[in-house]
């Protein structure tokens, strides 16, 4: 009663703070680097292209915020929010704690799609590296869940069956690029693999954004259906909820998700795997909370690691990758060790 | 307000579980449910909590075909406590028990104080509601039990099925759970494997082996030396008190016993 609206109240706030502080991310991003451009720069420069505010703006300062790094920020939130998402779905249709995006096969796949265009050159030039890791992640999610759905139901079989698939894929990756690249080749591709927003553009934001969005309403539908899985299947099936139809759905649109992501930046660890499980400390597990929270601070730590990945050496990018295992990994073993004090 | 089952029988793959079963259940009352181990109690349960469709004959309620009538509405009217449901989520013992508001939310009806209410109502029904803010690893087994029951209550179902409530609580739990349940305002059918436990609760007793229904009726007419020793491979003698209940007394070491049931297994 009360207590159920003031929840209810903390929850809105809690979701509307953390919209203002990826707003002020982006903007703080799109600021950030080689060159400093001031954050009323970069306000002027998206008022000017979103209401034609006319605003005086260099040009060239202009073009670096919205060519260059505004439309990088916004893919890195994207893909930030996508990951984390897909995390909690696989994590909670799963009810396995190390369920990730990429536990489905989708990141090997992408990998093995991407060398295949990028090395052997298949499709003649007619695909693209982002295509050709698309085209290998559907193959490689296909491949697990037919081999799922050949070992039986259960949650242990589509586990399993992602490992192999994994294993697999990764497999033809290591061959194809040992037996086939130069030295210089297999470098750009490890480069690629550990996550790479330097080549993002406005097109890309207008693959990326939509399908994070439609990620986030998709599984906000069905919140309450993933709060029914705490018990299992067979306790969500008592409660009413179609699982077979919320399994192929949300197991689907998290396995697309992760693959337009993946054919974009490459596979990006970590955000998929920890961000819920550090929302979840925070805001328990009710998923009508951890969804859009999880979403937003997913979204908010990429946007975060994709600046130290570009200041953290200067004249050099690291991989984006990198900087999310380098800062999640620690600032995850806090939490794990203050969450258990709080228990 | 029936459930029934009309020649069902379930099939896992290609082995046959369950075949041959027609039950009824009748309004109001308390059925157990026995069998020996993989006597298919489980599979008979979960299809009759319309959870797995039967793979031949019909499952019922109403008179309605459970697959016409919906998972939503099912959920509404039949309330599954499993065997043993556990969850590595760090949830409170009101969150577990809303969870059974499930079937009655959506976008359109969000919760509501009603559900608050219910929810309140179904806690203090199993005696929990002064530890509703615990968090679920906090609870025993005997606990953890009676939560799940109230998350069933919280469904307000007319069938309250129950797969071996007692598993793993000691006995000082086993009773309280089955007078709890016996004392709700709900038609009861129980998978129970005490059988002195049956004989005390309920009000008619359907027995199971391999797979088969091989009788149904009150406690007095299955539970005999007859059929504890053909189904059970047992023997025992049934004492019955002065209210007429029966009361089993196991024998051990009896020769050619307990050989009777080995021979029929293999």
């Amino acid at each position: 009663m009360a207590l159920l609206s003031s929840a209810t109240g903390l929850r809105i706030s809690a979701i509307c703070f953390a919209l203002m502080l990826l707003c002020g991310a982006l903007a703080v991003a799109a600021s950030v680097g080689e060159t400093a451009i001031p954050v009323q720069t970069v306000m002027d420069t998206i008022a000017n292209h979103v209401w034609h505010a006319g605003r005086d703006v260099d040009p060239i300062d202009a073009g670096i915020v919205w060519n260059y790094r505004l439309s990088r920020a916004v893919v890195a939130a994207s893909c930030g929010a996508a990951l984390a998402l897909s995390g909690v779905v696989l994590q909670a249709l799963l009810r396995n704690a190390l369920a990730d995006p990429y536990l489905l096969g989708i990141s090997a796949g992408a990998s093995t799609g991407a060398v295949s265009v990028a090395i052997l050159g298949l499709g003649a030039g007619m695909l693209g590296l982002s295509l050709g890791a698309f085209i290998g992640s559907v193959l490689a999610f296909a491949f697990v869940t037919l081999l799922s759905l050949q070992a039986g139901r259960g949650t242990g079989a589509i586990i399993l069956a992602g490992i192999a698939g994994a294993q697999l894929f990764n497999a033809m990756t290591a061959f194809i690029v040992t037996k086939s690249a130069s030295a210089e080749e297999a470098r750009g591709i490890m480069f690629w693999l550990l996550g790479n927003l330097s080549g993002v553009r406005w097109p890309d934001v207008w693959l990326a954004l939509p399908m994070a969005l439609i990620g986030l309403v998709v599984c906000l539908w069905h919140a309450r259906a993933l709060d029914a899985f705490t018990f299992g299947q067979e306790s969500a099936a008592s409660l009413g909820v179609p699982v077979r139809r919320v399994y192929i759905l949300l197991i689907g649109v998290s396995a697309l998700m992760t693959a337009v992501m993946v054919s974009i930046v490459g596979s990006i660890g970590f955000v998929g795997l920890v961000i819920p499980h550090a929302v979840r400390f925070f805001v328990g597990t009710r998923h009508g909370m951890l969804l859009p929270l999880s979403g937003l601070i997913g979204a908010l730590f990429l946007v975060g690691a994709d600046v130290l990945s570009r200041v953290i050496i200067p004249g050099q990018v690291l991989p984006i990758g990198v900087i999310t295992a380098l800062i999640g990994a620690p600032a995850f073993a806090l939490i794990l060790c203050h969450g258990r004090v709080l228990r | 307000m029936t459930l029934e089952l009309r020649d069902v029988g379930w099939n896992a793959g290609f082995k046959k579980i369950i075949s041959d079963v027609s039950l009824r259940v009748e309004p109001g009352e308390f059925l157990g449910l026995i069998g020996p181990n993989g006597s298919g109690k489980t599979s008979l349960m979960s299809v009759l909590a319309g959870i797995r469709a039967p793979s031949r004959g019909q499952a019922l309620l109403d008179g309605q075909a459970m697959k016409k009538v919906g998972r939503r509405n099912l959920a509404r009217r039949i309330g599954f406590v499993e065997q043993q449901a556990d969850t590595i989520d760090r949830i409170t013992v009101r969150e577990a028990v809303a969870l059974g508001r499930t079937p009655y939310l959506s976008l359109l009806s969000p919760w509501s104080e009603d559900d608050q209410a219910i929810v309140q109502k179904a806690l203090e029904a199993v005696e929990m509601h002064l530890m509703a803010d615990r968090m679920w690893q906090t609870l025993s087994g005997g606990e953890k039990q009676r939560v799940h029951i109230a998350r069933t209550l919280a469904q307000q179902p007319d069938f309250l099925l129950l797969d071996e409530p007692t598993n793993h609580l000691d006995i000082h739990h086993q009773l309280g759970l089955l007078d709890l349940v016996r004392t709700l305002p709900v038609t009861v059918v129980a998978a129970l494997h005490d059988l002195n436990h049956a004989a005390m609760f309920c009000d008619r007793i359907a027995m199971m082996d391999r797979g088969k229904l091989i009788a149904i009726g009150t406690p007095e007419q299955i539970l005999t030396s007859q059929n504890l020793r053909d189904v059970f491979g047992v023997a025992a003698d049934i004492e019955r008190d002065d209210q007429g209940r029966c009361h089993i007394r196991y024998q051990v070491g009896i020769s050619g016993q307990t050989g009777i049931k080995k021979d029929r297994v293999a």
